[in-house]
C-alpha cells in the first residue's frame, strides 16, 4: 500500500516536471501560424524562421556570444575561488564562501537594478562586456559549488605524495590537482553556460537591443505575437541542454571509475 | 661512530594550545630501519611529518644530512613517502605514477623507462605498466606506492603506516618484502605503525611513543624483553604486570613481597633497593605448568579460562597473589576450566619495569 503509494506519488512528481516540456516541445513542428494545440501538420517552417529571421537569427548568435564568454570567465574565476577557499588563502573564508553563492538566492530584480545604475555609471551597460558581467555573477555560485565538491574529493596526501616526490607547489596543482579537479571545472562551466543561456531579468536590464539574447527575444515574443517559433526555440533549448547534461553525466562517469578503489 | 643521519634536536610541535611533541631528540643513523610504535595521537605521525616537510616544528631543529631542513619544503627534501592510503595519482597509468618523481628530476625519456621497469619488477608488478591504480587490488597499489617511492633512490623512506588498510596475510608478506628491500638497497626507513608486531619483525631499532615523548627506544628484542616502562610492557605484546615491595638485595637474586604476601623471585640488577615499590613484568609464554627446579618462582591456582589459538593455548590462571596470562603449547590441552594448577617461571623471566 505505501509502496503503490511511493511510485504515485513519484510518477505524479516526475510528470509534474517534465509535462511542461512534452506540451511545447511538439508545437515547435507545426505547421500552423498559432502557438495552440490541435497541430494541424508537420512542417519545418518555424525552424526555418528561427535561422532566417534577422531578429531570431541575431538572438541566437547573441546567446553563443554572451554564453560563451560568461562560460569563460565564470569558469576561470570561479575555479579560482573555489581554489583559494579551499586552501583558506584568505581569513573569514567561510563567509567568502557563503558571499559566492548569494547571487543564486538574491532576487534577479534587485541584481538587475543594482547592476543596471552601476552599469550606467561604469559606461558598460548596454554592451555585450556588460551582458556578460551580469550573467557571468549569476553563474559563477553554480562554478564555485561544483569546483568545491571536486576539490573535496581529492585526498590531500595524493597532492602531498606529489610533492614529497619532487614537485614544487605550481607542479602539483598543474599535474595532479587540476586533473583531478575536471570534472568540477567542466559541470561547472556547463552549468555556467546553461544559466546564461536561460537568463532574462539581467538581460531585460542590462542589455540594449543589440544584445538581445534568444530567452530575451523568447520573452518578448510571447508578450508581442506569439508565434511558434517560440516551441522551435525552446525544443533547441531543450535538446541543447540535454546533451550539455549527458556530457557531464559522462565525463563524471569516467573520472569516477577511474578514481574508484576496489577494496 | 660518525654522526648519525637524521637528527631531532629538541624538537616541540604545537597545533595551537596542543602540544603534540615534546622536547624530543631522536638519531636515526644512515641504513637502518627505525620503527615509531605508539598508539593513535601519540606523535608518532606528526614526526614522520616534520621529516617530510608538511608540518615545521615549532622549536628545536631537525638534521637531515648534516642540513638543517626545518623549514625547507617537501619537494626538495628528497625523500620518498609511503602513506597507508596509497596516494597513487588516479589518473595516471601505474607506469606514469612511478616516472612521476623521474620527470620531477629531468631524468631522460629513455633512461626514465628503465628505471621504472626496474622499480616494477622489483615489487613483480612488471606486468602492470598500462593499468589505472583503480584496476589493482590494495596490495598492489601499495606496491606501486612502494616502487614510485624508491625509483628516485631517495635519502631517506618515509612510511606511515602502508600496511594498515591490507588485510593480515597480505600484511605480513609485505613486511617480509619491504624488509628485504631494505637489506637489498641498503635503505634509510622511518616507518610508523601502531602494530606491535610489525615494528618487532621489521625494524633495527623501534622508538615508543606516549603523549609525544619517547617512552624507550633500542633494539626490538630490547623492548620485548627489558620494557623500561609500564606503558612499553603493556604496549608490546601481553604481558603480566605484577605489583610489589622489594624485600631483599641479594647478590645474585632480588626478593619481592606482593601485595597478599607471595615472593617473587628475579635477578637481581642496578638500580634495584629494599623497600622500593616495584612493578614486573612477565610475558604469558615464559611461563610454565610444570614445575621444575630451575624455575624459582610458583603459584599455584585454579584455571578461569581456557582458550585454544591453534598455535597456543591461553590459559587465564587465579591464583592468590595474582591472576596470570599463561600461553602454553598444545600439550597442556587437557587443563580445563576450574582444574588445579600452578605458573612457575624462572627468576630471569621476570623483569622490572619500575
Amino acid at each position: 500500500m505505501f509502496k503503490a503509494a511511493r511510485i504515485l506519488f513519484g510518477i505524479m512528481v516526475v510528470s509534474f516536471l517534465i509535462a511542461p516540456l512534452l506540451v511545447i516541445l511538439p508545437l515547435g513542428f507545426t505547421d500552423s501560424i498559432f502557438l495552440s494545440y490541435p497541430i494541424p501538420g508537420f512542417s519545418w517552417r518555424w525552424f526555418h524562421e528561427l535561422f532566417t529571421a534577422d531578429a531570431w537569427r541575431r538572438s541566437i548568435i547573441n546567446s553563443l556570444i554572451v554564453g560563451s564568454g560568461t562560460t569563460i570567465l565564470a569558469t576561470v574565476l570561479g575555479t579560482l575561488a573555489a581554489l583559494g577557499l579551499r586552501d583558506r588563502l584568505v581569513p573569514f573564508s567561510g563567509f567568502f564562501k557563503t558571499a559566492f553563492l548569494l547571487p543564486m538566492v538574491v532576487p534577479a530584480v534587485v541584481l538587475g537594478v543594482g547592476m543596471q545604475i552601476l552599469f550606467v555609471k561604469l559606461g558598460v551597460a548596454y554592451t555585450y562586456p556588460g551582458v556578460i558581467i551580469a550573467h557571468t555573477v549569476l553563474a559563477i555560485p553554480f562554478v564555485v559549488v561544483n569546483v568545491s565538491a571536486s576539490l573535496d574529493g581529492i585526498d590531500r596526501r595524493i597532492e602531498r605524495a606529489a610533492a614529497s616526490l619532487g614537485a614544487p607547489p605550481h607542479v602539483v596543482f598543474q599535474k595532479v590537482t587540476l586533473p583531478l579537479a575536471i570534472p568540477g571545472v567542466l559541470s561547472g562551466a556547463v552549468f555556467a553556460f546553461a544559466t546564461s543561456l536561460d537568463e532574462v531579468v539581467l538581460t531585460l536590464f542590462v542589455a540594449g537591443p543589440n544584445q538581445r539574447t534568444l530567452a530575451r527575444q523568447m520573452f518578448s515574443t510571447i508578450r508581442e505575437n506569439i508565434s511558434p517559433a517560440i516551441a522551435s526555440a525552446a525544443f533547441l533549448f531543450i535538446t541543447g541542454t540535454i546533451i550539455l547534461a549527458l556530457i557531464t553525466v559522462y565525463v563524471r562517469s569516467q573520472t569516477q571509475r577511474s578514481a574508484r578503489r576496489p577494496n | 661512530m660518525s654522526d648519525p643521519y637524521i637528527l631531532f634536536q629538541n624538537v616541540s610541535k604545537s597545533f595551537g594550545p596542543l602540544t603534540v611533541i615534546k622536547d624530543l631528540d631522536l638519531a636515526i643513523d644512515k641504513g637502518e630501519f627505525v620503527s615509531l610504535l605508539g598508539p593513535s595521537g601519540s606523535g608518532k605521525t606528526t614526526i614522520l611529518m616534520m621529516l617530510a616537510g608538511f608540518e615545521n616544528p615549532t622549536s628545536g631543529a631537525v638534521i637531515v644530512g648534516g642540513q638543517h631542513v626545518e623549514k625547507l619544503p617537501p619537494h626538495k627534501r628528497n625523500m620518498g613517502v609511503v602513506f597507508q592510503s596509497y596516494a597513487l595519482f588516479p589518473h595516471m597509468t601505474v607506469a606514469e605514477n612511478v616516472a612521476f618523481p623521474l620527470n620531477m628530476r629531468g631524468v631522460a625519456k629513455p633512461d626514465s623507462a628503465a628505471r621504472v621497469q626496474r622499480a616494477l619488477d622489483m615489487v613483480q608488478l612488471g606486468a602492470y605498466k598500462e593499468r589505472k591504480p583503480s584496476q589493482l587490488s590494495g596490495g598492489q597499489q601499495q606496491r606501486v606506492a612502494l616502487a614510485r617511492a624508491l625509483v628516485f633512490e631517495p635519502a631517506v623512506v618515509l612510511m606511515d603506516e602502508p600496511l594498515g588498510a591490507l588485510d593480515k596475510q597480505l600484511r605480513e608478506q609485505m613486511q617480509l618484502d619491504i624488509r628485504d628491500l631494505h637489506k637489498r638497497l641498503g635503505l634509510t626507513i622511518v616507518f610508523v605503525t601502531h602494530d606491535q608486531s610489525e615494528a618487532l619483525t621489521m625494524s633495527d631499532r623501534i622508538a615508543v611513543f606516549n603523549h609525544g615523548k619517547i617512552e624507550q627506544i633500542g633494539k626490538p628484542s630490547d623492548i620485548y624483553d627489558h620494557p623500561k616502562t609500564r606503558f612499553v610492557a603493556e604496549f608490546i605484546g601481553e604481558t603480566n604486570l605484577v605489583e610489589g615491595t622489594i624485600t631483599k638485595v641479594g647478590k645474585d637474586r632480588t626478593t619481592i613481597t606482593l601485595k597478599q604476601g607471595g615472593k617473587l623471585v628475579v635477578d637481581t640488577r642496578p638500580g634495584l633497593e629494599a623497600g622500593a615499590a616495584a612493578t614486573i613484568s612477565i610475558r604469558p609464554e615464559r611461563i610454565h605448568f610444570d614445575r621444575t627446579a630451575e624455575r624459582e618462582n610458583d603459584f599455584p591456582g585454579t584455571v578461569l579460562d581456557r582458550v585454544y589459538h591453534g598455535d597456543h593455548i591461553r590459559v587465564v590462571l587465579e591464583t592468590r597473589d595474582q591472576r596470570f596470562i599463561v600461553k602454553t603449547d598444545r600439550r597442556m590441552a587437557v587443563l580445563d576450566e576450574g582444574d588445579k594448577a600452578s605458573a612457575s617461571f624462572t627468576a630471569n623471566a621476570c623483569w622490572v619495569v619500575g
